[in-house]
């Protein structure tokens, strides 16, 4: 089983977002920042983080920075999932090496669509494909 | 709809599907759930919240169903679309070497997605394509959709299911809460309001015609005279993409299936087995638009 970090000061979101990997056949491992986020990572690297980017100690994009230069940190699939909405955001996630980009509010099919663009799920476990 | 109502559906929505709706989103709920409340005979979101209060799990689930489908979307099954890129443009380019040009007719273009992510396709092509001539033609029944498709403008919530962000960022710009495609794809599209159940000879004739998700609205017959008329439509060596539960197999012999790629038919040169008729069948034509 694959295992997602969720990355997410807020515990709602958090516990919507496990709810929803879960159901999509991810293990889920939780962090509330970003420095919580590395201290997990430098442990063990999960196959897919889905990444805040407003966090207190720590925010979602300086965290991306540090990941991707750990040994194998280009290894997880990163997707953000932000409030940070307009395309500057999103063109400097994905010039700091994010994969994908979830701009909130989310629910099932966006967060199985975006994985499985990035290869972390079959099309036929996304809903999207139905 | 009141607060207290707003706020018991998003609980409810959040809790059984994951979708978490912000503050602001009275306006999908109730053209989500309006048709919903007076299909069950109930006037107002008022009362449907009653009955989900009252644990009417049928009315949960389609209420959760209501809110959380969206029809269309952008490279929708994506197989389609892999067929587009690695086998009909590839043969097209070959064959139409001399014409360079490609005709494309998106038979269901609802509101947009699908021949716009056709023009993405395309674009994506590059260099390949350099001086190539590309009609892409979208009709729907519904002129209402084919507006929205012209405009060009999504919501968030649509950009974001089948649309990789890399695309997003290179082929759309943000207009307010909205995302508009780019114009130059815009202008790719001719848009048409059509019927599939009456003549379409005049649109011409077609290299590649997308008809996917409408013809399980119709009738076994009217799907046979439709597939004659398309065959007619279609150059000889032109492709045929239908959607993942539709096929001509045991209906019709003017398309073949190709046996390695699902959904992509070519025709087969066999003339239609019987006469066509037209527009007899108005109540299937409606559905067809949705």
């Amino acid at each position: 089983m694959k295992t997602c970090l969720v990355v997410d000061d807020s515990s709602v979101v958090r516990k919507i977002a496990r709810r929803i990997l879960e159901e999509i056949g991810f293990a889920v491992i939780e962090a509330e920042d970003g420095e919580q986020a590395l201290e997990a990572c430098k442990k063990s690297l999960p196959e897919a983080i889905l990444l805040d980017w407003n966090m207190p100690v720590m925010d979602g994009y300086d965290f991306l920075g540090r990941l991707r230069r750990l040994p194998d940190g280009e290894a997880p699939k990163v997707v953000f999932c932000t409030t940070e909405n307009d395309i500057d955001h999103i063109s400097r996630a994905l010039n700091a090496g994010a994969n994908e980009y979830i701009m909130k509010p989310f629910d099932k099919d966006i967060i199985s669509a975006k994985f499985q663009e990035v290869g972390l799920i079959d099309q036929s476990m996304s809903p999207a494909s139905a | 709809m009141n607060q207290p109502d707003y706020e018991f559906l998003r609980k409810l929505l959040r809790d059984k599907s994951g979708l978490d709706l912000s503050a602001d989103k009275q306006y999908l709920i109730e053209s989500r759930l309006l048709p919903l409340a007076r299909k069950a005979g109930l006037p107002s979101i008022g009362e449907l919240v009653q009955k989900l209060k009252d644990g009417n799990s049928g009315l949960i689930s389609q209420v959760v169903e209501a809110m959380t489908t969206n029809e269309t979307f952008f490279f929708r099954d994506k197989v389609p679309f892999d067929h587009f890129r690695e086998a009909i443009m590839p043969e097209l380019l070959k064959a139409r070497t001399n014409r360079k040009s490609v005709r494309i007719w998106c038979a269901a273009g609802s509101t947009g997605q699908e021949p716009y992510s056709l023009a993405m396709c395309l674009k994506e092509m590059g260099a390949a394509l350099s001086g190539w001539r590309i009609d892409i033609v979208a009709t729907d029944l519904s002129q209402e959709v084919l507006e929205k498709s012209k405009a060009g403008l999504y919501s968030q919530f649509e950009v974001q299911r089948g649309l990789p962000i890399q695309l997003l960022v290179k082929y759309f710009k943000q207009v307010g809460e909205l995302w508009q495609i780019n114009s130059d794809l815009r202008a790719m599209v001719q848009h048409r309001q059509l019927n599939l159940l009456h003549d379409f000879t005049h649109l011409g004739t077609f290299d590649v015609i997308f008809c996917r998700n409408v013809l399980i609205y119709f009738d076994q017959e009217t799907k046979i005279n439709i597939f004659g008329r398309l065959a007619k439509s279609m150059e000889a060596d032109g492709f045929l993409v239908l959607g993942a539960a539709e096929t001509v197999v045991g209906l019709t012999d003017v398309f073949k299936p190709l046996a390695d790629r699902r959904g992509l038919y070519r025709p087969s040169g066999t003339a239609p087995a019987k006469p066509f008729a037209f527009g007899t069948q108005q109540k299937m034509a409606t559905m067809a638009g949705h």
